[in-house]
């Protein structure tokens, strides 16, 4: 009878993150199916692998939002920082291995860049709680824009060059280049990100945040989540798994910045792509999709990216309609009714798993009670 | 031998004192009360204990071992659980998911581990649900070992937070009010379940309780703490008859 309860309880969620996956994989064979008919609009087409980097940043953000239970407004700052790393690398390198390697290793470059950061940002922010960890992250994501904003890296034959000031100041020799050039950026970084790539990094984004989820770490990150004082009682070390979160989250940012970057001939630190803008837009969402649910937080990435290039024949219109519907899933996964609605649709279709959907789902209300 | 020894202890919140030359001496395997009226400091011990505050003053031995002024995870992994007064559970995860949370520290492997699902993972995770779960059905809760620690009724979730305490191997157990807002069968069978505890697990237990029948039911030794200081300690009969302690509780 118990290692009967045990074993259903791991196939429960095992259950849950397969359909997770699967929904992934299936959207992108209809999408390959439906450009290989030619049905997709080029704006549509154009639309495919920023949809990729929203929804890895959706899913990382809920990592810290709602398993680890901190509001962060600075995940758009961990995207530039991957970003910037990751084209840095890629300008650097271009020619001298093949372009497969080379993003590859650009990749892994951006996820431990932010990672750092995170780490280093993490260790006096994670100190503080609520509003004020919001605003000090909102704080660092700026403050990494505007750094990188006034960064000037050049190279020559003796090495590299490095200033704040500008790029004259760099003093490169005739043979030199600027690699990133300050508020322009960088500039000709090689296009290699394609759907496909995207896929695959959503795929190992979801392994790694759900696995995680589902272990002895992740129990400790969510303990942490819904009564600190508990778990430090029964032996969490809670700086320790804070940081892990943070961190990993921070990384996966940091990917979806080098996927970005290889979106894009130009890369540019502009509030447009890295500002607080974007980082709120992640936040909703997470909200919106649900704190703490994964696959909701994919959902929402998708079709909150979606709906205004849907509607774009709409003109005037558009932003409205998509204010509405921002209102609509807002009350249809917070309102009670509609909560108590879905419960029993649950149990009328698909009786037996997904009883822990809510998990987490309340995060931000125990973290409200606490701090009273 | 002592398993626990306190002495001088004494610590400050601005002018008050909270607690002041407090000394305690636990034999290994005893049941202990400190009782006291309201704010007499009883859970600021407690938490003096299990290292929430730094004394100001005073030693802390756990098995002749000096553990005064550690980290409360430290002072856990040393081998102090405790419960609270007012339940702290992790309310979002399910009950056996509390548990194993507890035997985070027993039963470790490596996050990557974890994370790639490498074989360490499933032998351990094998083990955890198999002591979560024979220490949920010592408490009667294997059949709710699903449900979301919040979804608990009252009395339940208190016996989960004493198996989540117990599922870090202590030595020596610290029970915060366990039969606060319990009805009398359910202290009743509290006390049937803390004497078990005791006997199944070898366990020393200190107890913060103001249920007078739960304390002369399953004490042997008694403090009573008054204004923060040692009103008198001893042999529970002989404590409750004092007259000191009928004033402290009742009034002149």
């Amino acid at each position: 009878m118990n290692k009967m309860n045990a074993k259903l309880k791991l196939s429960k969620t095992a259950k849950s993150n397969a359909i997770t996956y699967l929904i992934v994989i299936v959207v992108y064979l209809a999408v390959q199916i439906l450009l290989a008919g030619g049905h997709v609009s080029s704006l549509m087409e154009g639309l495919l692998v920023p949809l990729c980097i929203y929804v890895m940043l959706a899913v990382s953000l809920n990592l810290t939002v709602g398993i680890l239970g901190e509001l962060s407004l600075g995940h758009a700052g961990f995207m530039c920082v991957g970003a910037f790393a990751g084209a840095f690398f890629s300008k650097c390198t271009q020619g001298a291995m093949p372009d497969g390697i080379r993003f590859f290793l650009a990749l892994v470059l951006g996820a431990v860049a932010a990672g750092v950061f995170g780490i280093i940002i993490g260790i006096p922010v994670l100190r503080l709680k609520g509003d004020y960890l919001a605003i000090v992250t909102l704080a660092f994501g700026e403050i990494i824009k505007n750094l990188v904003n006034v960064l000037y890296i050049g190279r020559d034959s003796d090495g590299f060059h490095f200033s704040m000031k500008d790029s004259i100041s760099l003093h490169l020799k005739e043979d030199g280049e600027v690699l990133i050039n300050g508020a322009q950026g960088i500039t000709g970084t090689p296009h290699d990100a394609s759907f496909t790539v995207g896929i695959i990094l959503i795929l190992l984004s979801l392994f790694i945040i759900l696995n995680l989820v589902n272990s002895r770490d992740g129990r400790a990150i969510m303990s942490i989540r819904d009564n600190r004082i508990a778990a430090e009682s029964v032996g969490i070390n809670i700086t320790k798994y804070k940081l892990m979160a943070f961190s990993i989250s921070a990384s996966i940012a940091g990917v979806a910045g080098v996927l970005y970057a290889h979106n894009l001939s130009t890369l540019t630190a502009l509030p447009k792509n890295f500002g607080y803008n974007m980082s709120i837009m992640i936040l909703v969402f997470v909200v919106l999709g649900g704190i703490g649910n994964i696959r909701g937080s994919i959902l929402a990435a998708v079709i909150l990216t979606l709906l205004p290039e849907l509607l774009r024949g709409l003109s005037d219109y558009r932003m409205l309609i998509y204010a509405v519907v921002l209102i609509v899933m807002m009350l249809f996964n917070w309102s009670p009714k509609a909560v108590a609605w879905k419960e029993s649709m649950k149990e009328k279709y698909f009786s037996g798993f997904q009883k822990k959907t809510g998990a987490g789902a309340s995060a931000v209300n125990t973290e409200k009670k606490e701090v009273k | 031998m002592a398993l626990l020894e306190v002495k001088n202890l004494t610590i400050s919140f601005g002018g008050l004192r909270a607690v002041d030359d407090f000394k305690l001496t636990i034999k290994k395997g005893q049941l202990y009360g400190l009782i006291g009226p309201n704010g007499a400091g009883k859970t600021t011990v407690f938490n003096l204990l299990t290292g929430v505050y730094k004394p100001d003053e005073g030693i802390i031995r756990l098995e002749e071992k000096d553990i005064t002024g550690l980290k409360t995870i430290e002072i856990n992994k040393a081998g102090i659980a405790r419960t609270f007064q007012n339940i702290r559970l992790f309310k979002e995860l399910s009950v056996l998911d509390n548990v194993k949370v507890g035997l985070h520290n027993n039963y470790p492997y490596h996050t990557l581990e974890g994370i790639f699902r490498l074989p360490g993972y499933y032998r351990m995770e094998k083990k955890m649900n198999e002591k979560a779960m024979e220490l949920l059905k010592v408490f009667d809760l294997d059949n709710e070992a699903d449900y979301l620690a919040a979804n608990l009724p009252y009395g339940k979730q208190r016996k989960l937070e004493i198996a989540r305490a117990l599922a870090t191997d202590p030595k020596l157990l610290l029970l915060d009010e366990p039969a606060a807002g319990m009805n009398p069968n359910e202290t009743g069978e509290l006390m049937d379940t803390i004497r078990f505890v005791r006997k199944e697990f070898d366990m020393t237990v200190l107890l913060i309780e103001h249920d007078m029948k739960l304390v002369s039911g399953i004490c042997e030794e008694l403090t009573v703490l008054n204004f923060g200081r040692i009103l008198t300690q001893g042999r529970t009969a002989d404590v409750l008859n004092d007259p000191q302690v009928i004033t402290a509780y009742l009034g002149e």
